[in-house]
């Protein structure tokens, strides 16, 4: 038991003399860097995940925005649609009141001229008529006064007419 | 802390153990001086014994001598049969420094395949004798080797030189030292490249350690703002031992039982000490020498008591590290012995209870493995956890005590 657990100057002096320089070259040459850059790592994953974090929130809003665009532009092109719609029904009907316009003008001036025509065709019926009654009459009145009797029997007609008048 | 207590709940039961085996180991090792006195005695008063009759009593194996023969320190490294492996001696003897090889101890090899050892005149002119891994000053009349000891009594009378020797347990903490500057340096190199880098290969092997100790280790039992002064330390230590812990299970390597060697892991705790009083801050000196809110009469009993544990947590620490890997060695050693035991009354009966043993030993082996780690983690573990009540600032008296 004597080798054991007896304690050795020269393994106390060794050991402590190569502990100790094993300590600081490591400390110096590994520890040092290792541990330096395991804490840059880490530091540099927690950013790397707060970036990403803030990337996705980014294109969350980016999404959201882009949605509300097309949201707004489909708006804009109901609305379009509805005018423009609008319009035309403004228009044809527009149209068509102006097409009944016009066709009432059209009928209106028509008949006016009907009327005029009508008109102006009985005034010239009148006259003829008249020329012709006028003709008529002179012949009967030439035929008629050539005979005294019958002369006298007109003139009491007419006088009776006159009075009956 | 849960996991803390059940390891500790393990030791204990392990060092029992551990203890058991130690006591027998010693009455082995008490029965091998008798046997060889005996034998050297015979050898050395009657002339003509017959050499066939003294090599067959020394053939009787001695599980014990075995077992502390690849356990203890020793001068030169024992591979396998007669391959060894010399180191060099170095001793300081009045004024003198005197470095040779231990080959210069070699005396061949006796019948059994043993190492025979002879006394060596250094270029100083004083001789030395490799007597059981101690170097001593030969008392010059007998070089006739272990009988004349034993006849004389010499063991006290030697005069023992300072022995500076890169003994087997100094090696191969030399050989740890170098393997883990360069392992750590070729590591190191990869994360200079920058923090960027994905890791790879070997880091990614020693990454996860180090994160342990930064993150189960350090920052629990010191806290966020101060372990990183104490990471270099606890990272240094905690791979050390483990990987001298490793070196001694790699059978047919000369059987190194480095964190077994009580200098070795007494330097270790000493630094241990020696940092946590040199951090040790006016709460913790103050909680030592005068704990508040305690009346006076109990202060008495309890200041020593605290004094002395100053000295006791990193005794403890020691004694644990070197009991456990010693423990686990001599349990692995004891199941080679018992089927060497049978083995030399019979072979049937060696070869019956080698199924068994071998079958054993590979479980100890694994067994082994993790004690290996996580002795490595109680002493890391428990040099932070003093290291965080040195450098503590405020009172936590519920959790403290």
């Amino acid at each position: 038991m004597e080798g054991l657990l007896s304690v050795s100057v020269g393994t106390v002096f060794w050991a402590s003399i190569a502990f100790i320089s094993v300590l600081l070259i490591l400390k110096k040459m590994a520890w040092g860097p290792i541990l330096q850059t395991l804490e840059e790592r880490e530091q540099g994953i927690a950013n790397a995940l707060k970036q990403a974090e803030l990337a996705k929130e980014e294109m969350a809003s980016l999404k959201s925005g882009n949605e509300q665009l097309l949201k707004e532009a489909r708006e804009e092109r109901e609305l379009i649609l509805k005018e423009a719609k609008e319009m035309g029904d403004k228009m044809r009907s527009e149209a068509k009141e102006r097409a009944a316009r016009e066709a009432a003008q059209l009928l209106a001036n028509a008949q006016r001229e009907i009327e005029t025509q009508k008109k102006a065709a009985i005034e010239e019926l009148k006259n003829q008529v008249a020329t012709l009654s006028i003709e008529i009459a002179e012949k009967l009145v030439k035929d008629n006064l050539s005979d005294a009797e019958k002369q006298s029997a007109l003139n009491s007609k007419l006088i009776q007419d006159l009075k009956a008048n | 802390m849960h996991f803390v207590q059940n390891t500790v709940g393990i030791m204990r039961s392990y060092l029992m153990l551990a203890l058991m085996i130690c006591g027998v180991v010693a009455y082995g090792q008490h029965d091998t001086h008798t046997v060889h006195e005996h034998t050297s005695k015979d050898t050395a008063s009657v002339a003509n014994v017959s050499h066939e009759e003294v090599a067959q009593e020394e053939e009787k194996f001695n599980p014990g001598a075995m077992i502390m023969h690849h356990i203890s320190d020793a001068h030169q490294i024992h591979f396998i049969g007669k391959i060894y492996m010399p180191l060099p001696v170095i001793l300081w003897n009045h004024g003198h420094l005197e470095v040779f090889m231990s080959s210069a101890f070699w005396n061949g090899f006796d019948e059994k395949g043993e190492l025979q050892f002879k006394p060596y005149t250094a270029s100083s002119g004083t001789t030395y004798e490799n007597h059981h891994e101690s170097i001593v000053v030969s008392s010059g009349e007998s070089h006739e080797g272990h009988g004349a000891h034993a006849e004389h009594g010499a063991e006290v009378a030697h005069e023992k030189p300072m022995d500076f020797s890169i003994t087997k347990s100094v090696f191969g903490m030399l050989f740890i030292i170098v393997l883990m500057v360069i392992i750590f340096r070729s590591v190191a190199a990869r994360y200079r490249e920058g923090a960027n880098k994905a890791p790879t290969g070997l880091q990614n092997a020693i990454e996860p350690f180090i994160l342990f100790v930064r993150d189960e280790v350090a920052i629990p039992s010191i806290g966020k703002k101060k372990a990183a002064s104490f990471m270099p330390f606890l990272l240094t230590v905690f791979f050390f031992i483990w990987m001298c812990n490793m070196l001694g299970l790699i059978p047919f390597l000369g059987g190194f039982n480095i964190t077994g060697t009580l200098s070795i892991t007494l330097v270790l705790a000493t630094l241990v000490f020696i940092i946590t009083s040199i951090n040790g801050n006016a709460h913790y000196w103050g909680h030592i020498f005068w704990p508040p809110g305690i009346p006076f009469g109990i202060k008495l009993i309890l200041v020593p008591i605290e004094a002395l544990s100053i000295f006791i947590k990193p005794t403890v620490l020691m004694i644990r590290l070197t009991a456990n890997i010693t423990a686990g060695h001599i349990i692995i050693l004891a199941f080679v012995g018992l089927v060497l035991l049978f083995g030399q009354n019979s072979a049937i009966a060696g070869y019956g209870v080698g199924v068994g043993a071998v079958l054993f030993m590979i479980f100890m082996f694994f067994i082994e493995l993790l004690v290996a780690f996580l002795q490595a983690y109680v002493f890391t573990l428990l040099a932070a956890l003093y290291f965080g009540d040195a450098t503590q600032e405020h009172h936590h008296e519920e959790d403290h005590h």
